[in-house]
């Protein structure tokens, strides 16, 4: 028998006995006979430990990871730094074997960690709460458009900025396309959000908006603007927000904005080849029951003990079914205990410095970059962590030659926006020295 | 131990958990580089603590939690199987794990590979002809497939199809994804036998059904037997059949979706492939397709050309993307691992003891719980609670298994059994593990006839007793204030 199965052969045939039948076989006589498999299944033959890692090793050697390169690659997926006691924590089996909290009396640790995740949460943009968590900063978008709509039934329009991120809007368009939502693109004036393409677009359909900032282009927006005009229009103000940014740049929270979302993965998660994530929501007192996914929320034992359960359990899949505000039923929990633990180990100061080298750094590396005259900025606007740079080569081409350096280039902007040729777009996090700018701006001279 | 506290609880004002090295670029202040208005002015909520005081605390937390390398959790439906440990080696594996999404195609073939590779063990295991990895998770997948439904339908012109079938014992997630794919819901009676009743879904199979989704074997842990007549009576009124593989773990090796006749499928890498559950997720969600479905499945589509791997978006007539990037990646390596692991013979013979094991314990318990359908189980079962016993409730029962170190079954699940205890053992429990618990189970029964208050004040044994979820939901408290 394979080694994750204990049964013995004895202890087989004393349970067929209790049983009553003869053979293993006699329990799947219910699969009709045309279905039974009667061959093994066309897969290797299983490997021992020692096998697999050997493997492993030599697949693992035909990628290049970011501990290899330099990374000025972000676009949705950043390399930040993750002490380490996030994995120690991480790795307690206590947590990473459990699952959902559906027994509160014996799975107080996810709870906790979940209510310290939403009051952190909460917190940083500024909002009355957060969820639990959803899959990813994409199918945030998609679910806080869906609460726009079904806050506003008469509606049937969401306006999207173009300065979202593609992928977002992407994943939008597919859910949306379902449910007889019409999707409505807003125009960008010099890489940010047309504020009057914007006001010409709102009308009685407009259930929300969304927008980014810092935007897809590494921009913080001027939501002001944007919150007072959609309110004006009585539409809900959705804002994607890249959290990490939230330690000095003013919360979506306090621009009035409805619903923040976004994705957490800055937050001690690993790059992971873009998965699994973190994907974040929180939103006003007004519109909480109308948010997905699961909640925690605090209460008492019967002998007066603080306790935490999961609560608002009416709005969800497995009570409400098919009335239910969305589909989803598992959250990201081990992700998000990841982020709280980043937050917890970092700290309020740790987390304004992570964001005042950030922009400093990105700041610095905008200047290198540019000093040659070879490169310009695109938008003269300011930045968080990304910037977008103009050249005169293909980015493919820049990137290639940069990659020959170890050093891993900046996002195509072509591959999305026609308009954007030979715009690349180079993230630079805190983990970014002066020695690493400095060299990227001396290869790209001589490129 | 009685800890009581969260880590804003143990806060003070100029304790640090970490260090960034200096700048060593002229540091500007945030005035001079953003205008006044974009800068925050409200104060972050954030703790400050030392680095021993995160571990402390989180260590703490973690002995309040109970998962499956603490003790036996039957917890049905959910296949609680133990996580290996290799998985979790292979997952971190730097070189695996450090990967951007959006490096060039050359940088990452090891990690398409892994993919690729994935996609077509997993199609083998179900017979399907394609299998995509990108949904995080069941539901995820769920809707997914029905979506790749509407496409096909759309993609024939044939717009009338408004409708999906699911069964009354299905997943909470099946109606709640039809609706979210903008379909309409409808539901069928099951049978006294807890099967599909066939009079039942003839009577709503018409030109305006797109589908239906069930899983087999059922949410009662039953193989649906004529899942042939099933088959043949959606594609005669032109639906497609959708098959939640939320029990995926009866069936490795001995059956296979694709051969049924199901035409399109969800797996739950972190039920079946024994990817943990992280207190909640990540999950992963991966859909397989019959050929006439392949078309239309998201980008990109992780293909080969050449012994070259690559992420491929010219699909003209792909639903589009359900997920940012590609999947779950994480999830999908520990199942990589998993199922190299196992084997082919490995996983058939992991199917057939998580099915020995139900059937043992669900003969061992029913001369005390009531079974509401008597026959041949497959890896799960569900007992209707106690026996000529109406004053415990299964939830008494459930947090009396808390008292004797259990994670319980779930519970009130299927809808269609009132009482309803719904066990999985899983192939990783040993035969000692099942008869403890079957003790514990007997046990209780006689508490319930004998001291019925025990069970109504349980658990009595754990650090928090019974919590007011009442209280919750009115007096909502959902963050931590000063």
């Amino acid at each position: 028998m394979h080694k994750f199965i204990p049964n013995t052969k004895n202890d087989i045939l004393e349970m067929l006995e209790v049983i009553g039948v003869k053979d293993v076989n006699d329990l799947f006589l219910d699969i009709p006979e045309e279905f039974r498999l009667t061959n093994e299944l066309d897969l290797q033959s299983g490997m021992s430990e020692i096998e697999l890692r050997k493997h492993i090793f030599n697949v693992a050697n035909k990628n290049k990871s970011i501990d290899e390169l330099t990374c000025f690659l972000g676009a949705g997926a950043y390399d930040h730094y993750k002490p380490s006691v996030i994995n120690a924590i991480a790795s307690r089996s206590e947590f990473y074997t459990a699952y959902t909290p559906y027994q509160p009396e014996i799975s107080q640790g996810t709870l906790r960690i979940i209510f310290e995740y939403q009051t952190m949460m909460s917190g940083l943009t500024g909002m009355y709460a957060a969820n639990a968590s959803l899959y990813d900063g994409q199918t945030a978008v998609v679910e806080s458009a869906i609460m726009a709509i079904q806050s506003k039934r008469k509606c049937d329009t969401i306006l999207v900025s173009k300065s979202v991120h593609p992928e977002s809007r992407k994943v939008l368009k597919t859910y949306l396309s379902h449910q007889n939502i019409n999707i409505v693109e807003i125009e960008m004036n010099d890489g940010v959000t047309d504020l009057e393409d914007l006001k010409g677009k709102l009308d009685k359909d407009v259930a929300g908006v969304i927008v980014q900032s810092p935007n897809f282009f590494g921009i913080i927006e001027d939501i002001e603007p944007i919150v007072e005009a959609t309110h004006a229009n009585k539409s809900i103000l959705i804002q994607s927000v890249d959290p990490m940014s939230l330690g000095i740049l003013k919360s979506p929270g306090e621009m009035g904005v409805d619903i923040a979302v976004g994705d957490a993965q800055c937050f001690g998660n690993p790059i992971n080849f873009g998965g699994p994530y973190l994907g974040f929501i929180a939103t006003t007192k007004k519109l909480l029951r109308k948010i997905p996914g699961r909640i925690v929320g605090e209460s008492a034992d019967k002998d007066g003990k603080r306790a935490f359960v999961l609560t608002l359990q009416a709005r969800e899949q497995h009570i409400r079914r098919e009335r239910a505000t969305s589909n989803i039923c598992s959250n990201q929990g081990l992700n998000a205990l990841l982020a709280t633990v980043y937050l917890s180990t970092i700290g309020k100061e740790g987390l304004k410095e992570v964001g005042m080298q950030c922009i400093n750094k990105a700041n610095y590396a905008i200047k290198k970059v540019t000093e040659s005259g070879k490169y310009a900025l695109k938008f003269n606007k300011s930045v968080f962590k990304e910037f977008a740079i103009e050249g005169k080569n293909d980015v493919a081409e820049i990137n290639e030659k940069l990659l020959n350096e170890n050093i891993l280039g900046g996002y195509d902007l072509s591959k999305e926006y026609e308009e954007l040729n030979k715009v690349s777009l180079y993230a630079v996090t805190e983990k970014r020295t002066k020695e690493d700018i400095d060299t990227l701006s001396e290869i790209l001279e001589v490129i | 131990m009685n800890y009581d506290k969260l880590i804003f609880e143990i806060s003070k004002e100029g304790r640090r958990g970490s260090s960034l090295p200096e700048m060593n670029i002229e540091k500007k202040e945030l005035n001079e580089l953003v205008p006044e208005k974009f800068i925050r002015t409200s104060e972050l909520n954030l703790p400050e603590v030392a680095e021993g005081d995160v571990v402390r605390h989180y260590t703490r937390l973690s002995a309040m939690n109970y998962g499956v390398d603490s003790g036996f959790y039957p917890l049905g439906s959910c296949t609680m199987k133990y996580n290996p440990k290799i998985n979790e080696e292979v997952a971190a594996n730097p070189k695996l794990a450090n990967v951007h999404p959006y490096q060039a195609e050359e940088t990452v073939q090891g990690s398409l590979e892994i993919m690729y590779d994935l996609s077509g063990m997993l199609s083998e295991i179900s017979g399907m002809d394609t299998v995509t990895l990108q949904p995080a998770a069941g539901a995820h997948g769920e809707l997914t497939g029905i979506m790749l439904i509407k496409a096909y339908h759309r993609s024939r012109g044939d717009l009338k199809r408004t409708k999906v079938i699911t069964p009354d014992s299905a997943h909470g997630t099946n109606p709640a994804t039809i609706n979210m794919a903008g379909f309409e819901a409808v539901e069928i009676k099951s049978n006294e036998n807890g099967e599909v009743d066939i009079e039942s879904l003839k009577a709503v199979l018409d030109d305006e059904v797109a589908g239906f989704m069930l899983t087999n074997p059922n949410t009662l842990g039953l193989f649906e037997r004529n899942i042939k007549e099933i088959a043949e009576l959606v594609h005669e009124a032109g639906g497609l059949l959708y098959y939640d593989g939320a029990n995926m773990n009866a069936i490795m090796g001995k059956t296979r979706p694709g051969d049924m006749g199901f035409d399109v499928m969800h797996f739950n890498l972190h039920k079946t492939f024994s990817t943990p559950h992280g207190g909640g997720g990540p999950g992963s969600g991966p859909v397989g397709v019959k050929k006439k479905l392949e078309k239309f499945l998201p980008v990109p589509v992780v293909s080969k050309n050449n012994e070259k791997y690559f992420l491929d978006y010219d699909r003209p007539e792909s639903m589009g993307k359900v997920k940012g990037f590609y999947g779950n990646y994480g999830v999908m390596l520990k199942a990589y691992a998993y199922i190299l692991t196992m084997g082919a013979k490995g996983l058939r013979e992991a199917s057939e003891m998580a099915v020995l094991n139900a059937n043992y314990m669900m003969n061992k318990l029913k001369d005390y719980y009531k079974l509401p359908i008597d026959r041949v189980c497959k890896h799960e079962f569900v007992l209707d609670g106690l026996i000529d016993n109406h004053e415990v409730s299964t939830l008494d029962i459930a947090k009396r298994l808390l008292d004797y170190g259990y994670h319980p079954p779930t519970i009130y699940f299927p809808l269609i059994v009132h009482e309803a205890l719904m066990s999985e053992p899983t192939e990783t429990e040993s035969k000692e593990t099942l008869d403890e618990f079957i003790e514990a189970m007997i046990a209780i029964s006689k508490e319930a006839k004998e001291n019925p208050e025990i069970l109504k004040n349980a658990p009595s044994t754990t650090n928090i007793k019974r919590i007011d979820e009442v209280r919750a939901a009115r007096d909502l408290i959902l963050k931590w204030e000063k």
